[in-house]
């Protein structure tokens, strides 16, 4: 089943084309991995899924984004809204300096979640898998964790959320090996209750996390499919030239 | 990073083509030998295949190597997939050889025996099926490929009518039987160096097209 999708999607930023006439759709619990060259547009295109691109000065968007049938250009879409059901996490951890615990209920109470929020902070960590490595230190500032649970953090900050879909901007690049691997075995537990899209630029995350992927290049979406066919025999000579280095 | 892989596929690529020629070698050889109950051909076959044995593991390791260091993807996989699957497929050619040599060491021992079918055309069409899917492995020719899995065919109908020969051969002059059911052997030998040839050439194809077609290359060649 779809729950995100783009129709003939152009997006300028100013005189600049970012994103050329994309259609793709996005089925919901897999994760889609976006890959290509630096400036090809990727990263534009996950920012416009929670308008997190509304912010860019001059930013133009023609065709349509539709998260579960609903155009979130619409004048009638709140996009805070969006942004609570469309999580977002950054490619370096950017906990608010403030404890752990801090980190996760301060969003649910700022939408007025009622709930039991020790509940909720238990439940968000323990689905990032960060629970039993902090769950004796709640009231910790969240800067004195590694680089790595930073991260595990962020993930369960926009899990408290309880958002439909989490999209990634190179949630691994700044951590080493090890932090790196747990967040990838994390995307593969989240994916049986979220959507995922992830932006990397490292191939061999692209191919161990995700179902489906998205090749683009300048702009253009040159091909999708799923993963394992286009690692193994993609059906566009410039997808081959860049999954296998001769080329960006 | 591009580039090292590029030269490590260039290289074990090269060494795969080796192993060809000498796995190639050992069949022509081994015929030769039976041709002509060549004691010293076929002993050039059985040490021949120490050659080939120890180039397998090399081909083997360095596809090992590739595959830890750079993770290849797409063609680049394909290639080293290929290049494994292959790499066995030619060691057990060149066993092949050393049977067939083996049995005519054991028939040069013998009284002179008539050869009960034509080997000579067995022998050849293996070969060449052999040295055609190297081709088509060189040149990426899926055409060739495919031709090579056809002929498979034709060889499979000379050892079938093998049985039906050794039997009336054995009917008739009882005192060759052992001789009979060594060429009867020699015969699955070629079928089987065939076999080889039709799974390296389906393994070619799976390079080229990424499609699997082993176990219904029939249908495969049907719909082309």
């Amino acid at each position: 089943m779809t729950i995100l999708e783009t129709n003939s999607l152009s997006i300028w930023y100013g005189e600049k084309q970012a994103i050329n006439n994309v259609s793709v759709k996005i089925a919901k619990h897999k994760v889609m991995a976006i890959i290509g060259p630096s400036g090809c547009g990727k990263s534009t295109l996950l920012r416009t899924f929670n308008r997190m691109n509304d912010f860019v000065p001059d930013m133009r968007v023609q065709g349509e984004v539709l998260f579960q049938g609903k155009d979130i250009f619409s004048r009638k879409i709140d996009p805070v809204e969006i942004r609570r059901r469309i999580g977002m996490v950054f490619q370096r951890p950017n906990p608010f300096p403030k404890s752990v615990r801090a980190n996760i209920v301060w969003g649910p109470k700022v939408n007025g979640y009622t709930g039991d929020m020790n509940e909720l902070v238990e439940s968000s960590l323990k689905r990032a898998a960060l629970w039993d490595e902090v769950k004796d230190r709640l009231d910790d500032s969240a800067l004195n964790l590694s680089g790595g649970q930073q991260q595990r953090l962020c993930i369960a900050r926009a899990i408290a959320m309880q958002p439909e879909i989490i999209l990634m901007d190179e949630p691994c690049s700044a951590l080493d090996p090890r932090a790196t691997s747990r967040i990838e075995d994390l995307i593969g537990e989240l994916r049986s209750s979220y959507t995922i899209v992830i932006v990397t630029h490292n191939m061999q995350q692209a191919a161990r996390v995700s179902n489906e992927l998205l090749f683009f290049y300048d702009g253009e979406l040159i091909e999708s499919g799923e993963t394992k066919k286009i690692f193994t025999n993609p059906a566009k000579a410039r997808t081959q030239d860049y999954i296998t280095g001769r080329f960006g | 990073m591009s580039a090292h892989l590029t030269l490590e596929l260039d290289l074990v690529r090269k060494k795969l083509l080796d192993l060809w020629g000498l796995s190639e070698q050992s069949v022509r050889k081994a015929g030769i030998s039976l041709q002509n109950l060549d004691e010293q051909q076929a002993k050039e076959v059985i040490k021949l295949d120490h050659q080939i044995d120890l180039l397998e593991v090399e081909i083997e390791e360095d596809c090992l190597k590739i595959l830890a260091l750079y993770q290849p993807v797409a063609i680049d996989l394909r290639l080293v997939i290929a290049t494994l699957k292959i790499n066995n497929d030619l060691e057990r050619i060149g066993d092949l050889g050393v049977n067939i040599a083996e049995r005519a060491l054991y028939l040069s021992q013998q009284p002179p025996t008539p050869v009960p079918f034509d080997f000579e055309h067995m022998w050849q069409l293996s070969l060449d099926m052999v040295a055609r899917s190297l081709d088509a492995f060189v040149r990426l020719d899926l055409n060739l490929a495919k031709q090579v899995c056809e002929d498979d065919d034709e060889v499979d109908a000379i050892n079938m009518s093998m049985y039906d020969k050794v039997y009336e051969g054995i009917r008739k002059n009882p005192d060759q039987m052992e001789s009979l059911i060594h060429y009867l052997s020699v015969s699955r030998h070629l079928e089987r160096i065939a076999d080889y040839a039709t799974n390296i050439s389906e393994d070619v194809i799976y390079m080229v097209e990424g499609k699997i077609v082993r176990h219904h290359h029939e249908e495969y060649l049907a719909r082309k």
